[in-house]
């Protein structure tokens, strides 16, 4: 009877422990401003005070964790403010960058899973196409936005006013989304598909389903939590690449947010970003997990 | 004309010989029971009646057609229930009603789903998932969904051996009424002599042989249904048949075991040498490996069917 309360009493405190060890590592090795305050002579008798603001630490730039915190305040206590647009909430810029990541993520899924059916379903498919596919998936999302540029440049969708709603960028940007993130769905869905048992394809046969029947009534339902192991990668990888993809091409939101506060020398606005953007990520992870086991069939 | 035929079939997957010269006939209302060993092809064989596989050479035919692939005609029960785990047990059923009886109505179809469901005394799981079903229900809802597609013949591939003997013995009762009330024709594969004999019609061994499972000459079995499972391990009929069948089994296993091969196998005897030993004098002296054959004489007898 003790061990279970010993153990949940762990649970809770461990992790606490961890990120404050985390917090103090970086407490450690990160810089503090030092004031020093001199009297000199200034080289015409006359005595002046000089005073000089230096860091100093191990990491001199890196900014410690309360300077992080006072400077992160502002964005944090108004997630949603906007003050202008680069300077905005941090909830409002990530609600930016999901609404571009969830729009690349359905059109990776839109593309990846029927990709993954045919490898799945046809022998000569997969010969024919898993060569470039495995070519193509390690390739990384700096490299595809250019070409996306290349590929969408000179699209321009107007909205009623007269300005670009949708242009080469926003283009690009969902390219590189839905190319780099729809791998894991192919993939799985292929194996899901292969991995479907000869019992039911039998039952199939027995019962002279036709093709879209036995799509829909035995391949679908049987590959479907393989399918969903690579939604959830998928969705992992897609937020991955949305912070690369905003730096490049300058979009608002928690990438293009990182990116023009490292140009602006806010150095705490980076460790912000990056917590904002674990934990989002995470987030995400267990929502896609929580509809994972709901679809996991016996 | 019989309705389901093998003429001269044999089957063999990538040169290796399953079966040969089996030669079966099967007339409408038949409950014939082909029992074998495990791993002599008896899955193989109702496989080839399924249409699932097609015979290597000879024929495998329906009512004098030539089978070409499965159909709803053939109903099949495998041993591993093949339930689609997604389905309830009402939903399993009927998506074998839906495509076997597209001509009826939603109604008619759903009465005809209960029906069966009622048959093999499911009504209070009908809503339940297979997962949460025991063996003996899974099997009873598989039964009732290859009897829902009113086949001509119902294959049934060692369909209660995954079960516990009580369970069996209960669900052998079971087919056994349906089949009396139903009498659609059955082939059913098992491995138990006892099952064979208190259900079946016709008894006919797979026997194994060196080059290919055969099958034995057919024994028919005149107990009078319904028969009672208590009374007839006592009946002189039954015994006989259990004798024999049993015997013939054995007597085609110890034939097999007797006409294969015994070789004999040179396996490397050079023994590992001794390096802890640090005698200079003695292992520059040695001429060769020593040889296993040298301290003893050894023989490996190996058996190859």
């Amino acid at each position: 009877m003790k061990l279970p309360g010993k153990l949940s009493l762990n649970a809770i405190f461990l992790p606490f422990l961890g990120v404050l060890l985390c917090i103090g590592g970086w407490a450690l090795i990160s810089g503090k401003s030092v004031t020093k305050t001199t009297t000199k002579d200034d080289g015409w008798g006359d005595m002046i005070t000089v005073t000089e603001t230096k860091r100093v630490g191990l990491s001199a730039d890196l900014p410690a964790p309360s300077e992080t915190w006072v400077a992160s305040k502002p964005y944090i206590v108004e997630p949603f403010a906007k003050r202008g647009e680069l300077d905005q909430g941090i909830l409002r810029f990530t609600w930016l960058s999901l609404k571009l990541v969830v729009q690349g993520y359905l059109l990776a899924l839109l593309i990846g899973t029927p990709i993954g059916f045919l490898l799945g379903l046809s022998r000569n498919f997969t010969l024919a196409f898993d060569p470039i596919i495995q070519i193509l998936r390690p390739v990384s999302p700096l490299a595809w936005l250019p070409l996306g540029m290349v590929m969408f440049s000179g699209l321009k969708i107007a909205d009623a006013s007269g300005r670009t709603a949708f242009g080469t960028s926003d283009a690009a940007a969902l390219f590189t989304i839905a190319i780099c993130a729809m791998w894991p769905t192919v993939l799985n869905t292929a194996v899901g598909v292969r991995a479907v048992p000869q019992d039911y394809l039998n039952v199939a046969k027995v019962l002279k389903l036709s093709r879209f029947k036995t799509l829909t009534k035995i391949l679908i339902p049987s590959s479907l939590p393989y399918m969903f192991t690579g939604f959830r990668l998928s969705l992992g990888i897609a937020w991955l690449v949305i912070v690369a993809v905003e730096m490049l091409i300058g979009k608002p939101g928690i990438g293009g947010f990182l990116w023009q506060q490292y140009n602006a020398n806010s150095f705490a606005h980076i460790i912000l970003s990056i917590i904002t953007i674990g934990l989002i990520g995470f987030i995400l992870d267990r929502l896609m997990s929580l509809a994972e086991s709901r679809f996991r069939t016996a | 004309m019989p309705l389901l035929q093998l003429t001269s079939a044999s089957k063999s997957f990538s040169g290796h010989s399953i079966l040969r010269d089996i030669d079966l006939t099967v007339e409408e209302g038949d409950f014939v029971s082909i029992i074998g060993y495990s791993g002599t092809g008896k899955t193989t064989l109702i496989s080839l009646l399924a249409g699932l596989l097609k015979p290597t050479t000879g024929q495998a035919m329906m009512e004098g057609k030539p089978i070409t692939g499965p159909g709803p005609e053939r109903g099949i029960v495998f041993q591993n229930y093949s339930l689609l785990p997604w389905l309830t047990v009402e939903e399993n059923i009927h998506l074998a009603v839906d495509q076997v009886f597209p001509e009826k109505s939603a109604a008619e179809r759903k009465e005809h789903v209960a029906t069966y469901i009622d048959m093999v005394k499911l009504t209070h799981a009908s809503t339940k998932l297979p997962k949460e079903l025991s063996g003996g229900m899974r099997q009873r809802v598989s039964v009732a969904r290859a009897l829902a597609m009113q086949p001509r013949v119902l294959l049934l591939d060692e369909p209660l051996s995954a079960l516990d003997a009580l369970t069996r013995a209960t669900l052998q009762d079971e087919i056994s009424d349906i089949w009396l009330k139903t009498r659609t024709t059955v082939i059913w594969v098992t491995n138990d002599p006892d099952e064979a004999i208190l259900l079946a019609d016709r008894v006919i061994p797979l026997l194994p042989k060196k080059d290919g499972a055969t099958l034995g000459a057919a024994m028919s079995v005149p107990i009078e249904r319904p028969r009672e499972r208590r009374e007839i391990d006592q009946d002189p009929i039954f015994k006989k048949l259990r004798h024999d069948l049993v015997s013939t089994l054995l007597s085609a296993r110890k034939q097999q075991e007797a006409s294969s091969v015994t070789r004999k196998l040179a396996v490397p005897d050079i023994l590992p040498e001794d390096l802890t030993v640090i005698d200079t004098v003695k292992r520059s002296a040695r001429s060769g490996p020593l040889r296993r054959s040298q301290l003893q004489k050894e023989e490996f007898k190996i058996t190859v069917p």
